[in-house]
């Protein structure tokens, strides 16, 4: 089973987000950069049904070259294969995004075959647009569910479970599909020391992303508005569990 | 020219989200309609009246029997094309999100997700929320028909009644799209989730161990509670991501949420900011979850919680 992932390179913030002085983007000066959590679980996912099913996995990126960083690790958990489409700048808009990203996959899959899979995150960490999977899925002609925590190859077609207000949802999707993917389907694995040195030698392919800018354009990040806590300490240690209880009672929890 | 509003149900029951989106579609000056999908949603007409919605397309079609995102999508899809609406307005859920993404991608249109604000224009200027709410995202968007979804709670559902009159719809749908259907539902076990919970114990990295959330499960269990976590307890192995607050687990809105030994870094923040009164129990004075909250405890949170228990079922027994 060849499985293709989808990966978003985002920051990794504290306690708060800053943002640039020209408004454009979030203040990276002193994060880190992790993959999109989602994703992260994606990755695993694909690394088991490959250990499951046989073939191999692959991960691709659309973002700055330094995105390579996150295909690299995804080879340190057991991806096969990096395609990287390198973009300058800002982030592209999520329809210019999926475009490029149906596009390459195209290419790749003309030259290798065909994914009988592709994971994409539910929604990217940072921009959250919610749509990237689903519009590479229609481009490419194949079905999707998103908010999935549960894979099984079942034959021909794979049975997503995913969480809902009501209860448990069951989908049957006939392969080749497409899956969007949540947090909480797999604990990922750490790499081991034989996979960084593997993921070191990896190759990571590079495609030219092609795409058309959409119809939403961001103007600037803002912060939201600020509500000024004045927290109050109600004591230090122990000695404050009677100051509690008197809060349990006034709030109406203590029954 | 109207405003078409997506309503997002569940077999019948209408997601509580798809008010505001009513609420929100009326702030936008035209007149307000709405499609319900599947013959299992035709009881909704009055409800959706009561806030505004002055038409209701009622789409049926076998494949509408259940939950399917590509055949909602395609449906609705069918409708823009035939409606060409100002707006489509459907709820920032998980369903709303994920249909919405299937009609901007079938009708080849932008589609902007968990708005907050509009400013009608050429394009429309809008309030997004990025980051579960911990960042706003002001953008632009220009598209014949604009689809966007609600951020929920991002306005109050308040009504305001009319006549409602209500239009056939048959949608042309293919057999594939069956693909995407729901074919298997298991319902949620009665009881308090961490969702609906009145109170919640959470447990962050201070905890330092699956067995350190002993004294949390004591404490919630004297108080009708349920216990929590953030997603470095998760990440550790020491509970399950059912219990994992924050933007890429649960959102809870407790009455109180008592959070012990948590940093309050803003993926767990988003999750916990619903709560009504937030007490933080934590060995630093400084740390983000004390500074956001309401209340706090400055202490060691192995000594202060069971101190706390201990108090609670003193009282009881007083």
């Amino acid at each position: 089973m060849n499985v293709l992932v989808c990966v978003k390179r985002v920051p990794a913030p504290g306690a708060k987000i800053n943002i640039t002085a020209d408004g454009q983007a979030v203040d990276t000066a002193y994060l880190a950069f992790t993959t999109s959590p989602h994703e992260e679980c994606a990755v695993e996912a694909a690394v088991q049904l490959v250990e499951a099913h046989g073939g191999e996995a692959t991960v691709m990126t659309l973002g700055p070259t330094e995105a390579e960083e996150q295909l690299r690790y995804a080879a340190s958990v057991g991806a096969a294969k990096c395609v990287l489409l390198p973009i300058d700048g800002a982030d592209w808009d999520p329809q210019r995004t999926a475009q490029a990203l149906a596009t390459a996959i195209a290419g790749v899959e003309a030259a290798n075959g065909p994914f009988d899979l592709i994971l994409f995150g539910n929604e990217s960490a940072d921009s959250g647009n919610f749509q990237v999977g689903v519009r590479v899925a229609h481009a490419l002609g194949r079905p999707i569910v998103n908010g999935v925590k549960g894979i099984e190859v079942d034959g021909d077609a794979v049975r997503a479970r995913r969480e809902a207000d009501a209860g448990v949802e069951v989908y049957r999707l006939p392969l080749p599909a497409v899956l969007g993917i949540k947090e909480g389907i797999n604990l990922p694995r750490y790499p081991t020391m034989k996979g960084r040195l593997a993921a070191k030698k990896a190759e990571v392919a590079q495609v030219a992303p092609e795409g058309e800018p959409g119809g939403q354009q961001m103007v600037t990040l803002v912060q939201p508005p600020v509500t000024v806590t004045e927290t109050v300490i109600l004591g230090h240690g122990p000695d404050a569990a009677p100051a509690v209880v008197d809060l349990l009672e006034e709030l109406g929890l203590l029954k | 020219m109207t405003v078409l509003v997506v309503a997002e149900h569940d077999r019948g029951a209408l997601a509580p989200a798809t008010l505001e989106a009513c609420a929100f579609a009326r702030s936008l000056g035209e007149p307000v309609h709405a499609i319900t999908i599947g013959a299992a949603a035709d009881g909704l007409v009055a409800t959706l009246a009561e806030y505004g919605v002055s038409v209701v397309v009622q789409a049926h079609h076998d494949l509408l029997a259940d939950y399917g995102p590509e055949a909602w999508g395609e449906t609705v899809a069918q409708l823009v094309r035939q409606y060409q609406p100002t707006a489509v307005l459907a709820t920032g859920t998980d369903r709303g999100n994920e249909v919405m993404a299937q009609v901007a991608a079938r009708l080849g249109l932008p589609m902007v997700a968990n708005v907050t604000a509009v400013t009608p224009g050429e394009p429309w200027t809008i309030t997004r929320v990025r980051w579960g709410g911990s960042l706003l995202e002001e953008c632009t968007l220009a598209a014949g028909t604009k689809l966007l979804t609600i951020a929920h709670h991002s306005l109050e559902a308040s009504p305001a009644p009319v006549d409602a009159t209500t239009e056939a719809m048959a949608p042309d749908l293919g057999a594939e799209l069956a693909r995407t259907m729901v074919v298997e539902r298991v319902e949620r076990a009665a009881g308090v989730t961490l969702a609906t919970a009145a109170l919640v114990v959470g447990g962050g990295r201070g905890v330092g161990s699956a067995e350190g959330f002993t004294p949390l499960e004591e404490l919630a269990s004297a108080l009708g509670g349920v216990v929590g976590c953030s997603r470095a307890v998760t990440n550790n192995g020491w509970r399950n991501h059912t219990d994992q607050v924050g933007q890429t687990g649960t959102r809870i809105a407790p009455d109180l949420y008592i959070a012990c030994g948590i940093s309050g870094a803003i993926q767990h923040w988003v999750g916990a900011m619903a709560s009504k009164t937030i007490l933080a129990i934590n060995t630093d004075k400084d740390a983000n979850m004390v500074t956001k909250a309401d209340v706090a405890v400055i202490g060691d949170l192995h000594q202060v919680v069971p101190a706390i228990t201990a108090e609670v079922r003193r009282r009881r027994g007083a």
